[in-house]
């Protein structure tokens, strides 16, 4: 297992190293537009091809790792956040306290929150800076993608609620705040460090649905999820492989992110 | 010896006879629609869906032949408009029945007209022959003859009638009892429609065998065209109607024969600028949009042989005007496409007091020129023109900001917020008579995109336009038309309010199964002679 | 034990009423509320545009709306879709059943497959399984759900199993760290120690443990394959109610996108009540 996590640390430090030297490594940049080569296969000037309108997609895997693996991540991180303070407090204050929230978690999950996003695009001027459009984009996923792990981390809370050390430490005067942050949460962490991971992927592929509605990355800038939809064209795909390198890239890195969060646990175990 | 003889000949005539007039066993069409039809009202027909089934079920007076874009009998075997335009006399076929058996009569065509024209349907199909104020009267002289009179002209009487599908007044199915080649058989909501042929179809083939030869055709509500196209290849569709540009050059490198390209079609790509002056805009850029120079220094900076070449793969041409040139007669021959030239897009916008600094442009006032450009999400194609034209306007300085909003989104924006700044859509589904775009054109109509219900005209060249569109549509006389809307679309190129961009190709796959398939540039491209299709 | 049920069931009702009610809001305050798509077409009239736009008047009080909706809905009537021109109750009684059997369908897939793998990874506590069943996943997790469809159209399969590998991935991070959780507990050591066998354990001792989290896993997974369903029915040209919410969400129609969320909240909350419920009977089981 040490063995492993050493591996997904060094592959996520290769990712973030590579993308952090894209203005090396591509120096046309993501925008440029060989308009000669559209759609072309990789080669020596392309090395992963062009998209349709004759982008460098290499250049455009680079930059756009910076943009997904940064913000991704954040946005899990949120979300996890709110699931557990939430979920977990719901669960660990139990009783009435428990089923509202997990009603009112409930009603969060079926309600149609597609038009909220779209009144918030509204709301935002047409010549949003796309640095403004990508962090309201991640935060707003942020904000709306707690739900399901906050009804697990409710369940696993109360049943935290009854076991012996924490009846323990109620018995020996530990205060509620005390006893949540130091004693209950931590013991949360399985289920809090998959919604993390399971959050960062969501992520990605959603900011390239947001688009739909004016969210997400603006053009030129390129995301993950935008170079993802491009698999969308799956007719052709077949005889284009190098249009999945963005998508084993990513699989690669969440699969590191997994590694190094399990030996997380298991040191935590 | 020689009366078995006979009777055998007989028989053999009979027998021929019965076969000659049977339809054969032709087959099932199988295609897609891209939406939901919502209505199978021929009245109150507007989805492109409902559309198509209409064209195949509905029976009309006049067709307009999509291959030849002449006028051809169909219920009517003649018609007659009067000189000024306003009343238009059919002599109809006799002998014709509704699918359901019902009897047609001029009865029918009387009964048809006045639903059509009732207010308070709001049918679509009526709107195009609402030319003015008052009644529309209906005078049936006899079974097979009646006279129709609108209460002002209508340009192109005759050839509208090619949208108006005659329903039975009498019919205990209403809409449903048709006169077209096929009728709806069985609707499955978001997944089939399946289309029978209609036994009493009046038509019949040179050799006195009735029409249609296809036994049915199977509609499958498909938005995904990537998904089509998966089909097709399997076999499981017949035909793409409107194929994309990149999936032809796909088959087309392993099956040529299954696609075709038609040349240019009617339908137009154009952005334009938001010149409403209600508009939640600062004033600095209101000047901008109002400025003819501004918007023909755009049309310059933008390279349209590469949207042509790069976004629709070679199947489009780089736009002149408001019509398209595949329209031979409508198209005012004397325009020539603006060439690609930021110099002369720089030179232009110089003359209005605009400054090249550090790779930026700004006005006379320093403003630097930053604008969104807004489109449809969804379309691949439009948010790719959008990003190529945001570089072709980074070359001369201009910052344009990509935007794709949800349909609904943007047209809140553009009919009735008026917040935005630059908008790029198409023209689709546009018709040969430019009267069809009657309100795109008059400065009050509600669809004046730039700037939408002008109390008057806000400018000279609109009050131009205002006059020769009405000129035109109150004339019947071809030649007098012509010239009136010939000036129309030079006023339209010289002040550039649409900056046209392509006419795309009409592109469309056929299955070597099909017979008789002969794809056009006109709506519907490969089944406007469905009766005549057969299918292996 | 009635009154709590009647409780639990007037929560439930509120719970469901609110839910419509949100919607409804969400909606109509929505940009593009007030427009049809149809509007822009040249050859429309003015009047026709206006008549496109008053079909929509109805809806402008929303507390009007929704009391007016309900007060119908408890005669049966739920109204007509704006978009569709069809009875919203005959829309979503025909699209149901297909949906709930590609739901239920994927959940079954979907929970076999990461059951199999989380539970043999808990087990096995092989760090290069652990890391191939991580990387599979993971896979799945990146795989736009629209591809999963268009693959299940490719490969000619049901699109349950599209729905299936969407909801997967989730179902097995959640299960595999939970059952991980479980199996290293030190009563489970003890067991091992004592010679009971592997199924033994997994069956009396591990899946009781973490069962009523397992539970809220699998009420939360009803939500998610319902959210898959959506571009799955959409790809698929399946006509079932995700096909159908998506087309009302594109088109505002209000009536129609209110029912489906009631609808759809209605399930969500049987799921996890269920899922509570049941939870709530293994914990006290423990204790």
């Amino acid at each position: 297992m040490k063995h492993l996590r050493t591996t997904a640390i060094a592959v996520l430090l290769l990712v973030i190293g590579i993308s952090l030297s894209a203005n090396w490594l591509a120096p046309e940049g993501y925008a440029k537009q060989y308009r000669d080569t559209p759609g072309a296969g990789p080669s020596r000037q392309h090395w992963l091809g062009t998209d349709d309108i004759g982008r460098d997609r290499f250049a455009r895997v680079l930059y756009g790792t910076r943009i997904s693996l940064l913000l991704a991540p954040a946005a899990a991180l949120v979300s996890t956040f709110m699931a557990a303070l939430i979920g977990g407090l719901a669960g660990y204050l139990g009783g009435l306290w428990a089923r509202a929230a997990m009603a009112m978690t409930d009603l969060f999950l079926s309600l149609p929150w597609l038009f909220l996003l779209i009144t918030v695009r509204a709301a935002m001027p047409l010549n949003v800076s796309p640095v403004v459009s990508v962090v309201v984009t991640f935060s707003l996923l942020g904000l709306l993608g707690w739900t399901s792990a906050a009804r697990v981390l409710c369940a696993s809370a109360l049943s935290l609620r009854q076991a012996d050390f924490v009846r323990q430490a109620r018995a020996s005067g530990v205060s509620d705040a005390r006893l949540f942050w130091v004693h209950v949460l931590p013991n949360l962490k399985p289920a809090l460090y998959a919604q993390f991971w399971i959050s960062i992927p969501a992520f990605i592929l959603s900011e390239a649905n947001l688009g739909i509605l004016g969210l997400g990355v603006a053009e030129p800038l390129p995301s993950w999820g935008s170079l993802l939809k491009e698999l969308e064209g799956l007719v052709s795909v077949g005889e284009e492989p190098w249009k999945f390198v963005p998508l084993i890239l990513l699989a690669v890195v969440v699969t590191s992110f997994q590694l190094v969060l399990s030996a997380q646990e298991e040191a935590a175990v | 010896m020689l009366i078995k003889r006979g009777k055998m000949i007989l028989a053999q005539a009979f027998c021929l006879a019965v076969l000659a007039s049977m339809a054969a066993a032709q087959g099932e069409l199988r295609f897609c629609l891209h939406t939901e039809p919502k209505t199978f009202d021929p009245l109150k027909v507007e989805d492109d869906a409902s559309v198509s089934i209409r064209y195949l079920t509905g029976g009309v007076l006049v067709r307009l032949n999509r291959q030849t874009q002449e006028l051809e009998p169909g219920l009517a075997e003649s018609w007659k408009v009067s000189k000024d335009g306003k009343q238009i006399s059919f002599k109809l076929r006799s002998g014709i029945s509704f699918s359901d058996g019902t009897p047609f009569s001029a009865d029918d065509v009387a009964y048809t007209v006045q639903q059509m024209m009732d207010p308070s349907l709001h049918s679509p199909t009526g709107d195009a022959f609402r030319s003015g104020p008052g009644n529309v009267e209906t005078k049936v002289i006899s079974p097979t003859q009646i006279s129709i009179t609108f209460p002002a002209p209508v340009a192109g009487l005759d050839r509208q009638f090619d949208q108006v599908a005659i329903i039975s007044a009498r019919s205990p199915k209403k809409e449903m009892a048709v006169l077209g080649p096929f009728m709806v058989a069985d609707y499955k909501a978001g997944s089939t429609v399946l289309l029978k042929r209609n036994p009493n179809y009046w038509k019949t083939d040179g050799h006195g065998r009735k029409l249609p030869y296809l036994d049915s055709v199977r509609l499958d509500i498909q938005p995904n065209r990537d998904v089509e196209m998966l089909r097709f290849k399997r076999g499981e569709l017949d035909l793409i109607n409107t194929l994309d540009s990149e999936y032809f050059d796909k088959l087309a490198a392993t099956f040529p024969q299954m696609v075709h390209d038609a040349g240019a079609s009617l339908d137009s790509e154009q952005l334009w600028f938001n010149e409403v002056s209600r508009a939640p805009l600062p004033p600095y850029k209101k000047n901008w949009f109002r400025s003819t120079a501004f918007r023909r220094a755009i049309s310059l900076a933008i390279n349209r042989q590469d949207l042509s070449r790069v976004v629709f793969r070679g199947h489009a041409q780089p736009a002149i005007g408001p019509i398209s040139p595949a329209n031979k007669f409508w198209f005012n021959s004397k325009l020539k496409p603006d060439a690609y030239s930021p110099d002369a897009a720089l030179k232009l916008l110089q003359s209005e007091g605009f400054l090249l600094e550090n790779g930026t442009l700004k006005d006379k006032e320093g403003n630097a020129v930053v604008f969104s450009l807004t489109t449809n999400s969804g379309n691949k194609y439009r948010e790719r023109m959008v990003t190529m034209i945001q570089e072709d306007l980074q070359k001369i300085g201009i910052h344009v900001n990509v935007v794709t909003l949800d349909f609904p989104s943007l047209i809140e924006r553009m009919t009735q917020t008026f917040d935005y700044e630059a908008i790029l859509l198409g023209l689709t589904n546009v018709g040969l008579d430019p009267n069809e775009q009657m309100n795109v054109w008059l400065s009050s109509s509600e669809n004046h995109q730039w700037n939408p219900q002008e109390k008057t005209p806000e400018t000279g060249w609109e009050a131009e336009i205002d006059r020769l569109m009405r000129l035109q549509a109150s004339s019947a006389e071809p030649k007098k038309r012509k010239e009136a809307f010939d000036r129309v679309q030079e006023i339209a190129v010289e002040q550039s309010p649409f900056i046209f961009l392509v006419n795309k190709n009409a592109l469309s796959a056929v299955a070597p199964t099909v017979q008789g398939a002969s794809p056009v540039i006109l709506v519907p491209q490969t089944f406007w002679n469905a009766e005549w299709l057969t299918v292996k | 034990m009635l009154g709590r049920i009647a409780r639990h069931g007037l929560a439930l009702i509120a719970t469901i009423l609110l839910g419509g009610f949100l919607t409804a809001v969400l909606v109509r305050f929505a940009p593009g509320f007030d427009v049809d798509q149809d509007e822009i077409d040249p050859h429309l009239s003015s009047q026709t545009i206006q008549a496109l736009h008053d079909a929509r008047t109805a809806q402008h009080n929303i507390f009007r709306f929704y009391t007016q909706s309900l007060e119908r809905a408890w005669h049966g009537d739920l109204g007509k879709s704006l978009s569709l021109g069809q009875p919203v109750a005959s829309l979503i009684r025909e699209r149901t059943p297909l949906t709930m059997r590609l739901v239920f369908t994927g959940l079954a897939i979907s929970w076999g497959l990461a059951l199999a793998m989380a539970l043999s990874a808990s087990w096995m506590r092989l760090p290069a399984y652990d890391a191939l069943t991580t990387a599979i996943s993971g896979t799945f997790l990146c795989l736009p759900a629209a591809v999963l469809a268009l693959l299940s159209v490719l490969w000619n399969v049901s699109g349950a199993l599209a729905v299936g590998l969407i909801v997967f991935p989730k179902v097995y991070r959640y299960s595999r760290n939970l059952l991980g959780k479980a199996y290293s507990l030190p009563h489970i050591i003890t067991a091992r120690a004592k010679g009971l066998s592997e199924w033994r354990i997994v069956f009396w001792h591990v899946i009781p443990v973490a069962g009523p989290q397992l539970l809220a896993v699998a009420g939360v997974s009803v939500s998610i394959a319902i959210g898959a369903a959506i571009p799955v029915e959409a790809l698929c040209g399946l006509a079932g109610i995700g096909q159908l919410a998506w087309q009302a969400a594109l088109a505002r129609d209000l009536p129609l996108l209110m029912n489906i969320t009631i609808l759809v909240t209605l399930v969500t909350l049987l799921a996890n009540s269920g899922a509570d419920v049941i939870g709530h009977m293994l914990r006290g089981h423990e204790a």
